[in-house]
C-alpha cells in the first residue's frame, strides 16, 4: 500500500518537472520580451558616424568641409582627486557649468559616460591633451561639424540638423538615432545618401559596470564606418561670391547656367545668412532669428518664388511666332491696330529686330494674336482654345510650367496657362484673345522661378534646346562624373534659324536697346529685359542674358524684387557676372562698387547682424504670381 | 580481493554515468561563466578561477568515492547516531567559529579552504532518519513518533538558520517527502502543499479574494463532493474548522511578510510576483537570469558565445546560477537535457530505493532523491523566476566544494548501500 506511494512522489516530480520546462518553453521560445532586453544589456551596439562628405566647386576650391571636434564625456565614478579651478579655467567653463553639467551626469549614471562639454577644437584639444592625465574620468571623442570655406550658397547648400522626429518615425530600415544628424534642406538632403557615407557598427561587450570588454564575437558583425563621398558640384565659387556682393541690400535672385551641358554656375538668393550660422552649438538659436526674419533668408528664392517673367518672356513668343510662320524677321506692324489702344512708335514696330530691342508691347500682343489665331477655326472663343492649346504645348518645352528636373529638393513646376486653366477662370469657351492677351508680354497668368529663366537663356544661346540644369556634375573622392541618364536634352523643336533672329534682338537690346547697363567693351552679351508687376509693390527687375553671341559660355538670370525696371537694377549684375566668369576678373571695378552700393528698398527695415546683405527689404515675394491687370507699359 | 569484485558488479553503473555526465556538464558551464573572451591566457586549470578549483573539487570527490566504497557499508547504520550528534555538535561550534561570509555563519576556514558544515548536515541527517524509521517499533503514522522523527529532522535547520544560512536550513523540508513515503499520514503534505499554494496565492491577489473564494469551495465542496448521507454536523464542524485555519493563514501570511521576515527576505519574495518593482535592487538577480536564460532562445547562443552570464550581469553565476549559463548558451535543448538528466537520476534512486531489502537503504535513498530533488525545484525555480532567490547550489553542476562533496558522499553512500542490498541489515 506503501508502494503506491512512490508514484505519487515520482508524479510530483515530474509535474515540477514539466512545469519548469513549460516555463523555459515560454522564456527561451515563445516569450520575446526578455529576448531584446538580453541584446542591449551586455552588448553596447557602438554606431560609428563616418566623416560627411565635403562639397567643392567645380574648380575644385572647397565649399564645405568638416571641422573635427572633440566632445567630452565624463563617467561620474571614475571622477578622483580634481582640481575643479585648475580644470574649469583649463577649459574654459565656469563654476555653475561644471557643478551643473556633473550633477546631471550624476544623476543619469555614475558609472555611464554623459556629454560635458560638445565641440571642442582640435586647438583646444592639442592644448589640453596633455593635462587630461591629471583628470580622471573625463574623456574624449571625436566628432565633426560643417564648416563652410566658400562662405556662400547657403540656401542651395542647405543644411543639416537633427533628424526631425516625423522623419525619424517613417525611416524604412532604422539607421539614424534620435539626435542624428541628416541633411534637412538643400543639396545636404538631395545628396544626403551620398554625403552621410556608410555608417559602421561595432558591437562591444560591456559588463554590469558598463566598462570595455572587447569586441563581440571577434568583430564578426563588425561593419566600418565608410566615409561620405564628396560632392564636385558646378558652381563657380567665384562667380558665386561675386553675386554675393553684387545683391548687397537687394531682394532677389541669380541663376547662371553653362547652356551646352546644363551645369549651373552660380544659384544665389537674397538676402542670404552666412551658412556657419546654421552648424555647430548655436544651430538652434541662429534658426530661430533667421526663420522670424520677414526676408526670409532661409527661403531659396532661385527655386521656390515665382514672378512673372514679364519683356523677357517676349523672346519665347518671337521664337514661336517664326516657327509658326506667323511672323517673319521682318514682319512689321506699324500702324497695326491693337484693340487696347497701345500705338507703338514706327520706329519699335518695324520689325522684330526693332521690337525685341525696345520691347515693344503692342508688337507682341500682335505677334500673340497671330499665333493663337494661326488655326482654321473661325469662332474667336473656338479659335483662342486651338491656338492655345498648340502655343501651351511648345511653351512647355522651354521648361515652363514643368519641372526641369534639378537635384534640389522641392522644385516647383510653376503657372503655364492651358485650355482648362482659363476655362476654370471664365467657363469653358467663354474666353478669347481679349481676355488672355497679357500673356504676350510675359504677364497674366505666368509664374516662374529665376531657374526658368535662366533655363530660357541657356535655350536661347543653345538655338532651341536645353539640358536640365543640374548643381552637381561628380561624386566620388576624384570627381567621378555622375550618371549621365538623368542630364536630359529637351528640345523645342523651333528652328535654330528663328533663334538667330530673336538673338539679333538680344544682341540689339545690349548694344542699343532696354538693356545697354549689361554691355561689356569686348565681348557680346545678348539679353533682354523685363519688368515683373506685382501687387505687393515697386516692379520686380529682371534680366537675362547670354553670353559670348557666338558658342555662348553662360546663361544668366537674375531678379532683384522691387527695384523697377530691369535695364537698371538687374542688368548691370548680369554683365558683372557674366565679365567675371568670361574673364575670371572684373576690369571695371568702379562700375562693380556703384552696382554694389546701390539699394532698393521700398519698406525701410532694420538691421540684421546675421545676413550678408544688410538691408532689410519688407515686400515679400508671392510663390504665385496674383493674376491681376496689365500695365500700360512694360518695358 | 572477492570485496572488490563485489562492488563491480554491485554498484549501479547507470547512476554513477548520470553522476559522470552532471559532473561534465557542471565543469564546461563553469568554465564558460569564468570564461573572458578578452583575455584567454588564462589556462583552463588555472587555479586563479573557479573552473580551475572545481577540478581540484572533482578530484578530491573521486577520492571520497574510493573511500566511501572501500569502507564497510555497516558502519553508516550503526554510527548513524553517533554522526548525528557529531554534525549537531559542528553547526553549533560554527555558529561561535565561523567567519562572516555575506552576512552567513556557515563557514569554517581550514587552511585555504572554506567547510560549510550545514552542507554534510543534510547527508547525517538523512542517515539518522533512516536509522531511527528503520528501527523496530517506530511507526510515523503514529503522534509521538512523527515527532521524534520531526525533532530529528529539524533540529540541524533550526541552528543552520541561526547561521543565517536560511537556504540550506530549507532542504530540511526534503525530508517531508521521505516521512511520506514511509506512512506519514497524506494529509501532511496535503496540508503542506495547501499552504504554499494558498502562500503565493496571497502574494498575488488581495486577502478579501482568496477567503471568499475559499469560502465558495468550501461551500460546493459540500454540495457538490459530499454525499448526502456524509453531510453530518461533524463535517460540517470540520469544514467550517478547515476553512478558518486557512483564512487564518492567509492574514497570517500577510502578516509574516511584513512584520517577522527580514526587509531583505520580505523583497525577495515580493519580486517573485512583480520583478519590476524594483529591476535594479531585489529583482535583479530575477531580471538578470531571465534575460540570460530568455536571451539563450531555442538553440542557444554556443558554447562560450554567451554574453549575460559573463562579465557579471548575472551574480553567483558559476554557483547558484549556474542554470543560466546553460539557458544563455545552449538553449533550451540545453535546459532540457539537464532537467531530463535530472528526472532520470531521480527516477533510477526511486527505483533502486525500492528494491532495498533493507528499510534503511530505502529510507536513505528517499532521502537522497528528496534532497537532490528540492535542490533542482529551488534552484533552476529561481533561475526562471518561480522561486524566490534562495542562494542553494544545483547539485553536480554548480561550482562548489564543499556542495560537491556533500552530494557526492550523500549518492554515493547509497550506491554503496545499493551495493550490498543482497545483505539484509
Amino acid at each position: 500500500m506503501l508502494e503506491n506511494r512512490k508514484q505519487i512522489i515520482l508524479f510530483f516530480f515530474y509535474t515540477i518537472g514539466i512545469i519548469y520546462l513549460s516555463r523555459l518553453l515560454f522564456l527561451q521560445v515563445i516569450d520575446s520580451k526578455y529576448q531584446s532586453l538580453g541584446s542591449t544589456n551586455s552588448i553596447k551596439r557602438e554606431v560609428q558616424i563616418p566623416l560627411r562628405g565635403q562639397i567643392y566647386d567645380r574648380t575644385r576650391k572647397l565649399m564645405v568641409a568638416n571641422v573635427e571636434v572633440y566632445d567630452m564625456y565624463v563617467v561620474p565614478k571614475n571622477v578622483k582627486d580634481l582640481d575643479t579651478l585648475k580644470f574649469c579655467n583649463l577649459f574654459g567653463i565656469d563654476r555653475h557649468y561644471f557643478d551643473s553639467t556633473l550633477n546631471a551626469a550624476k544623476k543619469f549614471s555614475m558609472k555611464r559616460a554623459s556629454l560635458f562639454l560638445r565641440q571642442l577644437s582640435k586647438e583646444d584639444f592639442a592644448r589640453v591633451a596633455d593635462a587630461l592625465i591629471q583628470f580622471q574620468g573625463f574623456t574624449f571623442e571625436q566628432s565633426f561639424f560643417r564648416t563652410y570655406p566658400g562662405n556662400t550658397m547657403s540656401n542651395a547648400l542647405g543644411y543639416i540638423g537633427e533628424i526631425p522626429k516625423s522623419q525619424f518615425e517613417e525611416q524604412e530600415e532604422e539607421y539614424y538615432r534620435k539626435g542624428d544628424y541628416i541633411g534637412l534642406t538643400g543639396l545636404e538632403k538631395q545628396y544626403e545618401l551620398t554625403l552621410r557615407g556608410q555608417r559602421g557598427v561595432r558591437f562591444k561587450l560591456m559588463n554590469v559596470n558598463a566598462e570595455d570588454k572587447g569586441r563581440y564575437a571577434d568583430g564578426e558583425f563588425d561593419t566600418l564606418a565608410v566615409i561620405g563621398k564628396n560632392l564636385y558640384s558646378t558652381i563657380d565659387l567665384e562667380v558665386q561670391q561675386l553675386a554675393d556682393s553684387l545683391f548687397q541690400g537687394k531682394v532677389g535672385s541669380v541663376v547662371a547656367i553653362e547652356p551646352s551641358t546644363g551645369e549651373i554656375l552660380a544659384l544665389g538668393s537674397y538676402p542670404t545668412y552666412a551658412p556657419s550660422l546654421l552648424s555647430g552649438r548655436e544651430f538652434s538659436k541662429n534658426f530661430s532669428v533667421l526663420s522670424r526674419d520677414p526676408d526670409k533668408p532661409l527661403l531659396n528664392r532661385a527655386t521656390t518664388s515665382f514672378y512673372r517673367p514679364g519683356s523677357t518672356f517676349k523672346l519665347v513668343q518671337a521664337a514661336i511666332g517664326l516657327e509658326m510662320g506667323v511672323i517673319t524677321p521682318s514682319t512689321s506692324f506699324v500702324g497695326a491696330p491693337t484693340a487696347f489702344r497701345y500705338h507703338s512708335g514706327a520706329y519699335e514696330a518695324a520689325n522684330l529686330n526693332n521690337a525685341i530691342q525696345l520691347s515693344s508691347n503692342p508688337y507682341f500682343f500682335n505677334v500673340f494674336r497671330k499665333v493663337i489665331g494661326n488655326n482654321a477655326e473661325t469662332n474667336p472663343f473656338k479659335s483662342a482654345r486651338t491656338g492655345l492649346k498648340t502655343w501651351h504645348e511648345i511653351v512647355e518645352r522651354f521648361g515652363f510650367g514643368v519641372k526641369l528636373g534639378i537635384d534640389l529638393p522641392g522644385e516647383k513646376k510653376g503657372l503655364l496657362p492651358d485650355v482648362e486653366y482659363y476655362d476654370k477662370i471664365y467657363g469653358k469657351s467663354q474666353w478669347k484673345y481679349s481676355n488672355i492677351y497679357s500673356v504676350s508680354i510675359g504677364e497674366g497668368e505666368l509664374g516662374v522661378n529665376v531657374l526658368k529663366l535662366a533655363n530660357v537663356a541657356a535655350t536661347i544661346a543653345n538655338r532651341g534646346y536645353w539640358k536640365t540644369p543640374h548643381l552637381v556634375k561628380g561624386i566620388g573622392f576624384n570627381g567621378e562624373k555622375i550618371d549621365d541618364s538623368k542630364i536630359e536634352k529637351h528640345d523645342t523643336q523651333i528652328d535654330a534659324k528663328h533663334f538667330e533672329a530673336v538673338i539679333n534682338g538680344m544682341a540689339l537690346v545690349v548694344k542699343a536697346g532696354t538693356g545697354r547697363q549689361a554691355g561689356l567693351p569686348d565681348i557680346e552679351v545678348c539679353g533682354k529685359t523685363g519688368t515683373s508687376q506685382n501687387k505687393k509693390g515697386e516692379d520686380h527687375a529682371i534680366f537675362i542674358a547670354f553670353a559670348p553671341r557666338v558658342n555662348p559660355k553662360i546663361a544668366i538670370a537674375v531678379v532683384v524684387e522691387n527695384a523697377g525696371f530691369g535695364g537698371s537694377a538687374s542688368a548691370p549684375i548680369c554683365g558683372l557676372l557674366i565679365e567675371k566668369y568670361l574673364k575670371r576678373k572684373i576690369e571695371r571695378t568702379a562700375y562693380k562698387e556703384q552696382v554694389m552700393s546701390k539699394r532698393y528698398s521700398t519698406v525701410a527695415a532694420g538691421h540684421s547682424k546675421t545676413k550678408i546683405a544688410p538691408v532689410k527689404n519688407a515686400a515679400t515675394t508671392r510663390a504665385t504670381p496674383p493674376a491681376g491687370e496689365v500695365k500700360k507699359t512694360n518695358q | 580481493m572477492s570485496k572488490e569484485i563485489d562492488i563491480k558488479q554491485g554498484i549501479d553503473w547507470t547512476t554513477i554515468w548520470l553522476y559522470i555526465i552532471l559532473l561534465a556538464i557542471g565543469w564546461f558551464n563553469i568554465y564558460a561563466a569564468v570564461y573572458n573572451p578578452e583575455d584567454r591566457s588564462i589556462p583552463w586549470y588555472s587555479m586563479s578561477h573557479n573552473a580551475g578549483r572545481q577540478l581540484l573539487f572533482i578530484g578530491t570527490s573521486l577520492f571520497l568515492i574510493l573511500i566511501i566504497l572501500f569502507v564497510d557499508y555497516k558502519i553508516y547504520d550503526t554510527f548513524a547516531y553517533i554522526f548525528y550528534g557529531f554534525i549537531i555538535l559542528c553547526l553549533i561550534a560554527t555558529l561561535f567559529l565561523a567567519t562572516d561570509i555575506k552576512g552567513s555563519r556557515s563557514w569554517i576556514k581550514i587552511g585555504t579552504f572554506s567547510l560549510q558544515p550545514a552542507e554534510f548536515a543534510k547527508t547525517i541527517t538523512a542517515l539518522a532518519l533512516a536509522k531511527f524509521l528503520s528501527t523496530q517499533g517506530t511507526n510515523i503514522a503514529k503522534m509521538r513518533d512523527t515527532f521524534r522523527a520531526c525533532l530529528l529532522v529539524f533540529t540541524p535547520p533550526i541552528i543552520v538558520i541561526l547561521q543565517k544560512e536560511t537556504g540550506s536550513a530549507l532542504v530540511f523540508a526534503a525530508f517531508v517527502i521521505v516521512l511520506y513515503r514511509e506512512g506519514l499520514p497524506g494529509v501532511y503534505p496535503a496540508f503542506g502543499i495547501a499552504f504554499i499554494v494558498l502562500f503565493v496565492l496571497s502574494l498575488i491577489y488581495p486577502k478579501g479574494f482568496i477567503v471568499l473564494g475559499l469560502a465558495l469551495l468550501a461551500v460546493l465542496f459540500w454540495y457538490l463532493f459530499l454525499k448526502r448521507y456524509e453531510r453530518t454536523r461533524q463535517n460540517l464542524y470540520r469544514i467550517i474548522g478547515m476553512y478558518c485555519l486557512f483564512s487564518v493563514f492567509v492574514f497570517g501570511v500577510d502578516f509574516f511578510i511584513n512584520n517577522v521576515l527580514q526587509p531583505h527576505h520580505q523583497k525577495r519574495i515580493k519580486v517573485l510576483v512583480d520583478p519590476d518593482i524594483d529591476p535594479l535592487g531585489a529583482a535583479w538577480n530575477v531580471t538578470q537570469s531571465r534575460i540570460a536564460i530568455s536571451s539563450g532562445g531555442f538553440a542557444g547562443k554556443g558554447y562560450l558565445q554567451g554574453t549575460q552570464t559573463k562579465f557579471d550581469f548575472v551574480p553567483e553565476q558559476s554557483t547558484d546560477f549556474i542554470f543560466c549559463t546553460v539557458g544563455e548558451e545552449w538553449g533550451f535543448v540545453g535546459g532540457f537535457v539537464v532537467l531530463a538528466i535530472y528526472l532520470i537520476l531521480l527516477t533510477r534512486l526511486l527505483n533502486l530505493a525500492e528494491k532495498q531489502k533493507s528499510k534503511f537503504a530505502r529510507i536513505y535513498g528517499y532521502s537522497v532523491a528528496s534532497i537532490f530533488f528540492f535542490h533542482l525545484l529551488v534552484n533552476i525555480g529561481m533561475t526562471i523566476g518561480l522561486m524566490p532567490v534562495i542562494g542553494i547550489p544545483l547539485p553536480f553542476i554548480s561550482y562548489g566544494g564543499s556542495s560537491l562533496w556533500s552530494f557526492t558522499i550523500l549518492l554515493f553512500i547509497f550506491l554503496k548501500l545499493d551495493a550490498h542490498r543482497s545483505y539484509k541489515v
